[in-house]
Order: structure tokens, then sequence, then C-alpha cells
């Protein structure tokens, strides 16, 4: 559950990035970066789980499907405060500065 | 158990040949003037292997965390206390560990086989307009 929900994560990033490339004034590729870096290594994750545990793996009890559910969301607003501080650190469009510079 | 950490002293490895990589670079441009327009820089080309293990590692050491399996407090690594656990803690990270670092690195790679593809249609499409064909 959380390799999905950050798959789903990165697939919406990357068509956002997409949509606004070349300019890069939001910084979504922030994002992509950490969401396709984090699906793939639980992907190998849940691979090698899968070899363990075969068919099982793909029934998960409703318990541990919530937590993980609860794990993947709060993953994704992890990422997405990282992001955010990483935005206001480098103030693509200058928004900070003129702030801080107004008189 | 501790799998990212092989990921991000990867990470680590490819921040640090960048930014040499990167300083080699200016260097030469510095040296000889000529910048290429349809080339991407290598060392760019390592920033985006450096970026995907950063961002995955980061995320990852946060679900350890969640899983009670890193501690904000010495030896950080809950498997670090006996013996048993540490031997365990080291086999997952030269199996899963290694397969993470193994795979973005793959994905790296087919990131740098579109980009050279890329790359040499725009070369010759520049070429092709600087002739007129």
């Amino acid at each position: 559950m959380t390799l999905l929900v950050t798959a789903f994560a990165a697939v919406i990033c990357t068509a956002l990035w997409y949509k606004n490339a070349p300019e890069s004034k939001m910084q979504l590729g922030v994002l992509c970066w950490l969401f396709w870096g984090a699906s793939l290594m639980w992907l190998v994750d849940a691979i090698f789980e899968y070899r363990e545990l075969g068919a099982e793996y793909f029934t998960p009890s409703p318990e541990d499907l919530l937590n993980d559910l609860f794990l993947g969301l709060s993953v994704v607003a992890l990422g997405l405060i990282i992001w955010i501080i990483v935005l206001l650190i480098r103030d693509p469009r200058g928004v900070l500065k003129a702030k801080l510079y107004k008189k | 158990m501790a799998c990212f950490l092989v990921s991000a002293a990867e990470a680590a490895v490819v921040t640090v040949t960048a930014k040499i990589i990167e300083k080699k670079e200016k260097k030469e441009i510095a040296h000889t003037g000529v910048v290429e327009a349809h080339k991407i820089p290598f060392s760019r080309k390592l920033r985006w292997l450096s970026n995907l293990q950063w961002g995955g590692s980061a995320l990852l050491a946060f679900e350890h965390l969640w899983h009670g399996e890193i501690v904000p407090w010495a030896p950080f690594l809950t498997e670090m206390s006996d013996k048993a656990a540490t031997g365990e803690m080291l086999h997952e990270m030269a199996t899963v560990g290694v397969c993470m670092a193994a795979l973005t690195t793959a994905v790296w790679l087919g990131m740098l086989a579109v980009s050279a593809i890329l790359e040499k249609r725009a070369r010759a499409e520049a070429l092709a307009s600087e002739s007129g064909v």
C-alpha cells in the first residue's frame, strides 16, 4: 500500500512537472526525484516480500493495510514538506527576496 | 532494517564525484571557451542519480523511523543492540539494500540512454537546419 501511494504520487508529480516544463518555477522536479526514488526502493522491498510470502503478499490483513496506507500518506506529506522547504530556500520566483527587501 | 543506507552511501559518493566533475567541466569551458549546445554535462547527469537516491533514502529513512528500526539516539539502529540482529541487518543490507541501489542505478542508466538518443537527434536537427536541408 505504501508503494502504491508513493507510485501514484510520483506519476501525478511527473505529469504536473511535464505540463510546466521547461519552466521549473515550482521546483516540481524535487517531488519527482523524491517519490520515484522511494517507489523504486519500495518496489525492491515488495519483490523480496513477495518471494517470501507468495500470493499472501496481495491479501494483507485490514489492520496492515490501514497501517501501510497511513504510512504512505505520511510519506507523501513528508515529501511535500521537503519540497516546500526547498522551494522557499531556492525561491525561483524571488517572492521571498522581494518580501524581505521590501521597505 | 537499514537497507536504505546502501543507497545513501552510493548517493554520497555520486554527489562528491559530480562536484569534482563539475569543477573539471567548468575549467575546461574556461580554458577552451567552447560550450556544446546540444550536450548535457555529465555532472548534471550524475546529479540525476544522486537526486533519485537521496530522495528515496530520505523517505525510506522515515519508514524505518516509523517501524522503530532507527532511533534518534546512539547507536541509531535498533538492530545494533545484539549480535544476531546485527548479522540479520547486514544480510538485509547486502541483499535488499544492494538491489535497491542497483535498480536505481539501472533506471539512471536507462535515462542516460534516452538522453543520449535525444542529444543525438537534437544535434542532427541543428546540423540539418544549419545546412538548410
